[in-house]
């Protein structure tokens, strides 16, 4: 990187929140993905939308990348550096703005981490959805970069449905507001809607303002077990059927479950194929009719049995059995790659055949969980990188696992984005007119390629495994 | 080059100590993050957080990156006190990874005359036989009752080291008094083998006893094995694991007795370390087994108090209409190692004389972490003073703790603050202890 441009950027910022060591270069050259590392050249932490409009011009006079990065809980490598640049840190900036009870709306920096800002606006009464598993340490600004999900999408929707205005600063450094805080407005394009979900490869976006609703004023939590994953399956399609939309509807398939209990502990069935996570909220009548009508409607597909927890702590538990699911599996094997296939809920059944299909054909070890309720599934690798000869059965694998979704008509990423990981199997989803437009939007707001370069559009797409399918 | 020949011998360091396997285990979801106080008190800086230092571990095995003075910082401002551990849903022995780092620098790298000069002494001499622990403080045993304390405090002697070490040396505690034993309560049930510590045994020689006391009034049997040594987990935790190994095994064979139940220790450090004895022994075939006996035997002194009957005991007491607020801060290596925090609550709950109540964060370190306090004052102090904050909010008459190094620090933050006329700081035996001998001579 090019010494004035370090010098300018320097002297924007301050020394003392401008980080080189080998240390800390180190420890932004990764996120969670695993097998993804490279280093940037410069870490930064600016402390406002000002500072960051001119590190942008001074980075697009000189070519230099630039790559926002939140709490690094990232699935799909967005965050890391793929040609060295400049890492922005929002640790500085993860402020409250404004708080508007009569606009029901919140206007956040976007350092604040997801699970503070719920708790903030749980303690008024108010409520904010969207709820990623890493929402305890991941910040507002890499949700609404990644689009995030969470356990809470089937009935309330995801990020991009609670972003109602941005900030964003421009690669040219121009400062842009999208949106606000109207119900109604349609004016124009919708440019909220452009940067929610870009991964950074559009702007950097500097404040958020935020649809809250009403908190719900109950909620109860059951699991159902099953011998067989069409059982559950089944149960799923038939719940929905029932025009029943709970908050949470989640699957664990065998693997994951013994893996949870081996680590929680919390008296789990490890000798079933399949396990239901089932949260309802609203008012309380509702809620308790609803619940016991799921219950009913799982015990008449089959389950094995059901458990309706008794009390908050006990609901905890079990949604939290849910949440450590990955993490709990990362135990046994030193790689973990966990993937995002998404297909209409109403293919679950034959997405989950289909990967257990897979597995067995390139023997690899995969277990699956995830968002039933959204279709939204979450094939985890067990492996070891430094197996060469596995590692590449797992990439096959991989491959077949996106071909299957498309086929199904789902999309190679339900809530972790694209990123560098998935970058090659884009133009599977969006096709070759996809790519195209995407590319000439990205061209019209970075010309000289400087945001977050090398994520969403690969050098080459991977070749299809199987031709016919797919969109 | 000579350069060259340091990177090449740091590498190879690493990767002879620090297990790639432990390392593996980190998959990086960042849930670590949060619990880390270096992380949080140093502007959320990954460098600084458990899944900074074990990218760093497993860049410098690899050769990806020189090991250099700012990854030997990161390495040095970690507190060692574990919280990340409970915290990682992958189960990551962060613990086990930092004690191999330090071992891999030290080995390698000249410490500094200052930093090698406290290491000798500290390591070599003080915490390698009791003796000289005895003799250091047995001269500051006669620097307190000679007055020689309030003469040097005066002419402002003190001014001349720098302020942290000023602020421990006012909270040193004074010379131990003779301990009067409590009246047994019950007949002995039980024998158990006192593991002594050389700062409790010294230092705090009056909490020994009323350790010693508070289990014979319970009807435990205690048996106190002479010549025993430090427990070893200063040196483990700063990379000085090899100079303390002889401790562990003599320890292991000292204690290696069915003839008690248990081995009770009360400091939280020295615990946690016992409690690991069967993992730093475990390639060594002669005393691996013994470790692990030493190891299933330990227990932290709440927790037997508990085991021994002592809520049963504390409930026959009538409730008494005054009561004293007081806080517990946990002892990290007890909370995070020894997986201990509800025994000590559930004691000071059932004391008829305590209004209990929980500290917000007390299961954060305190800074004291322990010789921490000494080689990275800057931060320990600001660890500290976040505590204190805590604490003030929260105005306790007793903040309650269960390390000798906790105890030091919070009363150093007390002091700090000034606030020694209405906070006072206690080991949660002698809390225990006073309160029952006052209790008996009200009734």
């Amino acid at each position: 990187m090019n010494n004035i441009a370090i010098e300018k950027i320097t002297e924007i910022i301050g020394e003392k929140y401008v980080k080189s060591s080998t240390a800390q270069l180190l420890a932004y050259s990764y996120d969670a993905t695993a097998n993804f590392q490279r280093l940037p050249e410069l870490v930064i932490s600016p402390q406002s939308t000002e500072e960051i409009a001119e590190v942008l011009k001074i980075c697009n006079n000189y070519n230099v990348p630039i790559i926002p990065r939140g709490s690094g809980t990232n699935l799909a490598a967005g965050t890391v550096p793929y040609d060295g640049g400049v890492v922005i840190l929002f640790n500085r900036m993860n402020q409250i703005l404004n708080f508007d009870k009569e606009n029901l709306t919140i206007t956040v920096q976007p350092g604040i981490i997801s699970e503070n800002l719920c708790q903030f606006v749980e303690a008024h009464g108010l409520f904010y959805p969207p709820d990623p598993s890493s929402m305890k340490i991941s910040t507002i600004g890499g949700n609404v970069s990644e689009n995030s999900g969470g356990l809470r999408g089937l009935k309330y929707g995801v990020t991009k449905d609670y972003v109602k205005g941005l900030q964003v600063v421009l690669p040219n450094g121009d400062i842009l507001e999208t949106g606000g805080k109207l119900a109604k407005d349609v004016a124009g394009y919708d440019l909220t809607s452009l940067f929610v979900g870009a991964e950074g490869t559009l702007g950097v976006v500097t404040a958020i303002t935020l649809k809250l609703i009403p908190l719900p004023s109950y909620k109860m939590t059951s699991i159902a077990y099953f011998q067989s994953l069409e059982d559950a399956a089944r149960t799923v399609s038939n719940i929905i059927a029932s025009k029943i939309i709970p908050v949470t509807l989640e699957f664990l398939d065998k693997k994951t479950i013994i893996a949870v209990e081996q680590f929680m502990k919390i008296g789990l069935s490890t000798d079933v194929e399949a396990m239901l996570l089932l949260e309802q909220d609203g008012e309380k009548h509702q809620v308790e009719q609803d619940i016991h009508e799921m219950v009913r409607i799982a015990k008449e597909h089959g389950a094995l049995f059901t458990q309706i927890a008794q009390d908050e702590q006990e609901a905890e538990q079990i949604k939290t059995a849910r949440r450590v699911a990955l993490s709990a599996l990362a135990k046994l094997k030193p790689t973990v790659i966990l993937e995002d296939a998404t297909v209409p809920r109403s293919e679950l059944a034959k997405m989950v055949k289909k990967i257990n299909d897979i597995s067995e054909k390139h023997r690899v070890n995969i277990a699956t969980f995830g968002h039933a309720g959204d279709g939204n599934l979450h094939p985890t690798c067990l492996t070891d990188l430094r197996d060469e000869e596995e590692m590449h059965r797992v990439e096959v694998a991989f491959e077949e696992i996106f071909e299957a979704a498309l086929e199904l008509g789902g999309t190679i990423t339900g809530e972790h984005g694209v990123g560098e990981m998935k970058a090659p199997y884009l133009e599977w989803k969006i096709g070759s007119v996809g790519i195209a437009v995407m590319k000439n939007i990205k061209q019209a707001f970075d010309p000289n390629n400087i945001m977050n370069p090398g994520k969403l559009f690969a050098k080459e797409t991977k070749k299809r495994v199987v031709v016919h399918g797919g969109n | 080059m000579v350069v060259t020949s340091v990177q090449q011998q740091m590498q190879q360091s690493f990767q002879t100590h620090v297990d790639e396997n432990l390392l593996l285990d980190c998959m990086r979801c960042g849930f670590c993050l949060s619990s880390c106080p270096t992380y949080l008190h140093m502007e959320q800086d990954e460098a600084q957080s458990p899944r900074g230092r074990i990218a760093l571990m497993k860049a410098v095995r690899d050769g990806l990156v020189p090991f250099d003075a700012s990854i030997e910082h990161s390495f040095d401002l970690c507190l060692g006190c574990r919280a990340c551990e409970p915290a990682c849903p992958a189960g990551v022995q962060y613990g086990a990874l930092i004690e191999q780092t330090r071992e891999a620098v030290q080995e390698v790298k000249r410490s500094s005359f200052v930093e090698k000069t406290t290491r000798n002494i500290v390591f070599d001499r003080l915490f390698v036989e009791q003796k000289n622990m005895e003799r250091a403080v047995s001269l500051l045993h006669l620097y307190q009752k000679t007055g020689l304390q309030k003469v040097v405090r005066k002419i402002g002697f003190l001014n001349l080291f720098p302020k942290h070490l000023k602020t421990m040396e006012a909270s040193l505690p004074a010379v131990a008094k003779k301990v009067q034993p409590l009246k047994q309560a019950k007949s002995a049930t039980m024998k158990v083998a006192f593991f002594t510590g050389c700062l409790m045994d010294t230092l705090y020689r009056e909490t020994n006893d009323k350790t010693v006391s508070l289990l014979r009034m319970l009807g435990v049997e205690v048996v106190i094995p002479d010549q025993q040594s430090c427990c070893g987990a200063l040196h483990g935790h700063s990379g000085e694991l090899k100079r303390g190994k002889q401790n562990l095994i003599h320890n292991v064979e000292l204690f290696d007795s069915d003839d008690y139940t248990y081995i009770v220790n009360n400091a939280g450090g020295c615990g946690a370390f016992l409690k690991e004895y069967e993992k730093h022994l475990s390639s060594d075939k002669r005393y691996h087994e013994k470790a692990i006996r030493f190891s299933e035997k330990t227990i932290d002194i709440s927790s037997l108090l508990v085991k021994a009957g002592l809520l049963e005991y504390l409930a026959t007491l009538p409730q008494q209409v005054k009561k004293t607020v007081v806080t517990y801060q946990d002892s990290c290596h007890l909370r995070n190692v020894n997986k201990v925090f509800n025994e000590p609550r559930m004691i000071l709950q059932a004391l008829p004389n305590v209004q209990f109540k929980e500290l917000p964060s007390a299961n954060t370190c305190c800074g004291s972490a322990g010789i921490y306090n000494l080689l990275q004052p800057a931060l320990a102090g600001e660890i500290l003073t976040t505590k204190m904050t805590t604490i003030k909010a929260l105005e306790p008459a007793v903040v309650v703790t269960a390390n000798p190094g906790c105890l030091l620090q919070i009363q150093a933050g007390i002091h700090k603050e000034q606030l020694g006329s209405s906070i006072q700081a206690a080991h949660i035996v002698d809390f225990l202890y006073n309160s029952i001998a006052n209790y008996s001579k009200i009734s």
